[in-house]
């Protein structure tokens, strides 16, 4: 369906990238971030900010719509000196992955985005698909196999 | 006569300072990281974001550690800090149906597609101690298989198809928020779901149980238990689309009761519905089954008068910091409150003394009378 997507929604790439970023561990684009880092010129149009969103779920899991608690988010918002603008809004509250991420964001939209792709948004990727994939792989582990025994006669 | 009382500040500055010492204990044991309880007593940091309302494990396992442990103590800081956070907004509905499953079982259909998966569970062991886990902490490595690359559907899906249980109706797109008003009776599914969510553990287990026992029975299966990894969505309005914006553990079940229909409803199954933060199906079951309960009215069926299906007594007392805040309170000072209920008993007593022996000289009898005040007498001395 995702692919689907991404041939009709001109935003699907960085609904990726942004979604990525924002569920990979802080200290982990931190690392990436700072073995790349060009120093672009830029200007914080958002300063990080700590906040809650209210996360929601439906009743009998397709029904009406209910609030089911918090969850921590940061933001931040940035502008590179060339005009384009960048947005973070990721899980917790660290400062350093909200701007991160808005700049990154921002410098997928300029020339520099093959180099951060391969830099930081493969690796987080990588990382991210074997940590599911592990994941999986233990719970399949523990998934019964059902065997019938013969019981009585016929 | 009012007269203010000052004087308690050293006292409680060393109360606190011992608090801090006591949390420590011995210094000659490492102390507790956060990040150990974090990843160590991950249930207790479940059970402390759910209630407490807010996912965020480092928070919650901090809690723990400021608490010395008392939950219901973690729950409140969580609580208390939460209050703080700006509102950026509400995410879309999460879709349970793309859970990366890390448990997934059914009481209903042993060959549903997607299978039984155990998953991490306490299930099936012993309730032995373990004392191998007081010498050392070495875990071998588990055995991993090929997953499925099938998908794990919503077991209530297949009996939707069948038309044989209750559709679950829509509702507003932004629903009502505990957080936002105050709890008004009659409650929205949607208010109910929020409350049991956000519930005490304890509370909503002992309520699930009535209805096991008996009070309004409702012969819940569970046809779904899952746990497992969701993406949170929301709009973003600078961007103009919505985008992930993190990954919650969620548990969920969902229960299929019998039903043998109503004034208003033919035959049909029905449903409950829990959900919550964490790995926690005690509560996630539990929600279900009071949840269902709680559904008689829209179900048309009879009120039995059952503790479970009583709204306001399952709503307002389900909150654990609400019933501590006004349980605890009364051990705070209330010397002039008593002062006063004090001199009403003197001055009853007073009473009562002077109309009994005005009583004996009149008719010459004893103090027994039928009076209020004899009965007020006779209340105090025994």
């Amino acid at each position: 369906m995702n692919m689907m997507n991404s041939e009709i929604d001109p935003n699907a790439p960085r609904k990726s990238w942004l979604g990525l970023l924002a569920k990979s561990p802080a200290a982990e684009i931190a690392r990436l971030w700072t073995a790349y880092d060009t120093h672009p010129d830029h200007s914080i149009l958002r300063a990080p900010e700590i906040g809650g969103v209210m996360v929601r779920g439906r009743a009998g899991a397709v029904g009406a719509a209910f609030n089911l608690g918090e969850m921590s988010v940061t933001r931040a918002s940035v502008k590179l000196g060339c005009g384009t603008v960048g947005h973070g809004y990721v899980q917790g509250r660290s400062k350093d992955h909200a701007l991160q991420t808005a700049l990154i964001d921002a410098l997928m939209q300029t020339e520099a985005a093959t180099q951060v792709e391969a830099a930081i948004l493969a690796p987080l990727r990588k990382a991210r698909d074997t940590a599911k994939a592990t994941r999986a792989a233990k719970a399949a582990a523990t998934k019964v196999d059902f065997f019938t025994m013969v019981r009585g006669e016929d | 006569m009012y007269v203010a009382v000052k004087g308690g500040e050293r006292a409680i500055d060393h109360a606190h300072a011992w608090l801090a010492e006591e949390r420590r204990g011995d210094r000659d044991v490492a102390e507790l990281g956060v990040d150990q309880i974090r990843e160590q007593m991950t249930l207790a940091v479940n059970r402390v974001m759910a209630e407490g309302s807010l996912y965020d494990p480092d928070l919650a396992a901090l809690a723990i550690k400021q608490s010395r442990g008392d939950l219901i103590e973690a729950i409140f800081l969580i609580r208390a800090y939460r209050t703080t956070l700006p509102r950026f907004g509400g995410s879309n509905p999460v879709d349970t149906a793309a859970m990366a499953c890390d448990r997934r079982v059914s009481a209903t259909f042993k060959d549903a597609p997607g299978g039984q998966v155990l998953g991490p569970t306490f299930d099936y062991t012993h309730r032995l101690l373990d004392f191998k886990l007081a010498a050392d902490g070495e875990v071998a490595e588990m055995p991993q298989t090929e997953p499925n690359a099938g998908e794990t559907p919503h077991i209530m899906g297949f009996l939707d198809r069948e038309d044989l249980i209750q559709s679950e109706p829509a509702g507003a797109e932004k629903p009502d928020d505990l957080t936002r008003s105050p709890l008004e009776l009659p409650a929205s599914r949607a208010l109910r779901l929020q409350a049991l969510t956000r519930g005490d553990e304890g509370f909503i287990l002992g309520m699930a149980y009535s209805t096991q026992r008996g009070y309004a029975r409702n012969h819940a299966f569970v046809a779904e238990l899952r746990i497992g990894a969701v993406a949170v969505e929301m709009d973003i309005p600078e961007l103009g689309f919505a985008i992930d914006i993190g990954e919650i553990t969620l548990t969920e079940c969902e229960t299929v009761n019998q039903f043998t229909g109503s004034k208003t409803e033919p035959p049909q199954f029905t449903r409950g519905y829990g959900l919550v933060f964490g790995m926690a199906e005690r509560k996630a079951i539990s929600m279900a089954l009071v949840d269902r309960a709680l559904r008689w009215k829209e179900l048309g069926e009879d009120n039995l008068g059952a503790p479970a299906q009583d709204e306001e007594f399952v709503l307002y007392h389900a909150d654990n910091i609400q019933a501590t805040g006004f349980l605890e309170h009364i051990k705070l000072p209330h010397y002039v409150d008593f002062q006063s209920e004090l001199e009403l008993i003197r001055k009853l007593r007073r009473e009562a003394q002077a109309g009994s022996q005005a009583g004996e000289q009149a008719e010459g009898k004893g103090p027994s009378g039928g009076s209020l005040t004899g009965k007020m007498k006779e209340g105090v001395a025994s």
